[in-house]
């Protein structure tokens, strides 16, 4: 398939469910406690389009803040592993079980910690969702590297350091971009989250909360419709990044071998 | 005949025994003699198992040995790695695909820290040799599998080494192509005047390619005989059916077969049904 004809079925379906959604609640009368209207979510977000916009800005600056403090200590440590099979023995047992803990509890820990009134707080607690993921995934990107290529680099006497810049950093690109869309998935969760928790008013979290307790449901899904915006603009900023850094790789490539 | 002391690589004794746990004991080379004059082309040939390889990751001091000694241009192998004095080409190409064609031929260049303007010049000069000038900004994965092994023979090339290994560079590679890249390395080889060591388990490339044809057998690997080729410097497709390369690969294969039902280094006769 060529050109625009690729994206010729998600432009008709997605117009489709939407009509198909309004007509259903329509028909059968729901409560819009229940599911409110597409129609009706729309001019609540075109009427409180300044205080959702203010909500998204303050809480993607806390999910992408989060997400650079998670990713470069993240890194940092999945080099640290790589380097020193100490570090590795140590470290990585420890990051696989945390991860496998729900980190969102941590979070009135963290409003406690960094002062429930700064989006320090809820920063921190993004990037405790994000370090565990980034880290894990680069040193398994670190490690596991063709052992051709590393024999190669050794038939060259390569000095340790350029097998490191050379060889397993450009490796482990590929494991770092996956966890990466990964973790900006998780970074707007873990702000959200976090803000549900308490803090400053002007927040996604703290909208819908208080639009849903008013059961002003609307504009409860009007801010989740922002949200949603947010996350897929963070996974298409990471993919282009990552066109930039890896246009090598079998993901990027058109046509093959002549 | 080279002593090994003058020979570009000489092994006297050489043994290589991989420790495993327990039973995993695997005595993979024992008491190999071996002299290769500077300027030889050699091949190691062998069943599967016999050695071949761990012999030439021996002399590029991949590995250590576990007995004898092993000197290579007047070195220790060790010595001569970081001397740069070899070139490998293994089965698989092994390109980084990060790194345009040009680029995997500079990654050497780079090592021994030439300038931009050298490293350039001499990446063009081994594309040029190996015939592919024209692809130097293509990716790796838009080349074939024979274009792919030519990179890297020029990348193993690139420093200009005394000594080029190469570990079965074209068994991946299909008949037609295959004969091409030898007629390719012979090429190269005469242009260039290098020490060759080869591994293949093909009788036919092993005699076309070669001055001289070790032949392996193994547990424990072993050299079980040295073949001359008298096929001269010369070679090209004529060679193929000229009647003294039937000869050498009848020589070759008889010598393999030898050695195939031996027990204890004693020849066994083979059954004929």
């Amino acid at each position: 398939m060529t050109g625009w004809r690729r994206y010729l079925p998600p432009l008709l379906a997605f117009p489709a469910v939407i009509a198909l959604w309004e007509v259903l609640v329509r028909a059968f009368g729901v409560e819009s406690f229940v599911l409110a209207r597409p129609s009706a979510i729309v001019s609540s977000f075109v009427a409180n389009w300044r205080v959702i916009r203010s909500a998204g800005a303050a809480t993607l600056i806390e999910a992408v803040g989060g997400l650079a403090v998670g990713v470069v200590l993240g890194v940092a440590a999945a080099l640290a592993a790589s380097r020193w099979a100490g570090v590795r023995r140590g470290l990585v047992p420890i990051a696989t079980a945390a991860s496998a803990m729900p980190i969102v509890a941590v979070a009135p820990i963290m409003n406690q910690w960094f002062t429930i009134t700064s989006p320090v707080s809820k920063m921190m607690v993004v990037a405790v969702i994000v370090f565990f993921p980034v880290m894990i995934n680069t040193v398994r990107g670190l490690s596991e590297v063709d052992p051709g290529q590393l024999e190669l680099m050794q038939s060259l006497a390569s000095p340790p350091r350029r097998i490191l810049t050379g060889v397993r950093i450009p490796s482990a690109m590929p494991y770092f971009f996956s966890a990466l869309k990964v973790a900006s998935a998780l970074a707007l969760i873990g702000a959200i989250v976090a803000e549900y928790f308490g803090g400053p008013q002007d927040v996604l979290g703290q909208y819908i909360i208080n639009r849903a307790n008013l059961f002003a449901f609307p504009d409860a899904w009007a801010a989740i419709l922002v949200a949603s915006f947010i996350g897929i603009g963070l996974y298409l900023v990471v993919s282009a990044i990552e066109r930039l850094v890896m246009p090598w790789h079998v993901s990027m490539r058109t046509g093959g071998p002549p | 005949m080279t002593t090994a002391t003058t020979a570009a690589v000489g092994a006297v004794g050489l043994g290589k025994v991989f420790e495993g746990t327990g039973r995993q004991r695997i005595e993979a080379l024992q008491d190999i003699d071996l002299a290769i004059a500077p300027g030889e082309f050699v091949s190691l040939i062998g069943p599967s198992g016999c050695g071949k390889s761990t012999l030439l990751r021996l002399i590029g001091d991949l590995i250590t040995p576990s007995s004898g000694s092993l000197v290579v241009n007047g070195k220790t192998p060790h010595q001569a790695r970081l001397d740069r004095d070899y070139g490998m080409v293994f089965q698989q190409a092994t390109l980084l695909e990060w790194r345009s064609v040009r680029r995997n031929v500079e990654l050497p260049l780079e090592l021994i820290e030439l300038s931009k303007a050298e490293r350039a010049a001499r990446a063009e000069a081994m594309l040029d040799l190996v015939d592919l000038a024209e692809f130097a900004d293509h990716q790796p994965w838009q080349l074939s599998g024979g274009m792919q092994q030519r990179v890297a023979i020029a990348r193993a090339l690139a420093f200009d080494p005394a000594l080029l290994l190469m570990d079965e560079p074209f068994g991946a590679l299909d008949e037609m192509t295959r004969e091409r890249m030898q007629q390719e390395v012979l090429r190269i080889w005469s242009r260039t005047g290098k020490t060759v060591v080869f591994v293949t388990h093909s009788i036919p490339e092993a005699v076309f390619l070669s001055s001289r044809v070790m032949v392996m057998s193994a547990r424990p690997g072993r050299i079980s005989q040295v073949i001359e080729v008298g096929l001269g410097a010369r070679r090209d497709d004529d060679t193929r059916e000229d009647q003294r390369f039937y000869e050498a690969i009848t020589e070759v294969r008889e010598a393999l077969r030898h050695r195939q039902g031996a027990v204890g280094g004693e020849p066994v006769r083979e059954a004929t049904s």
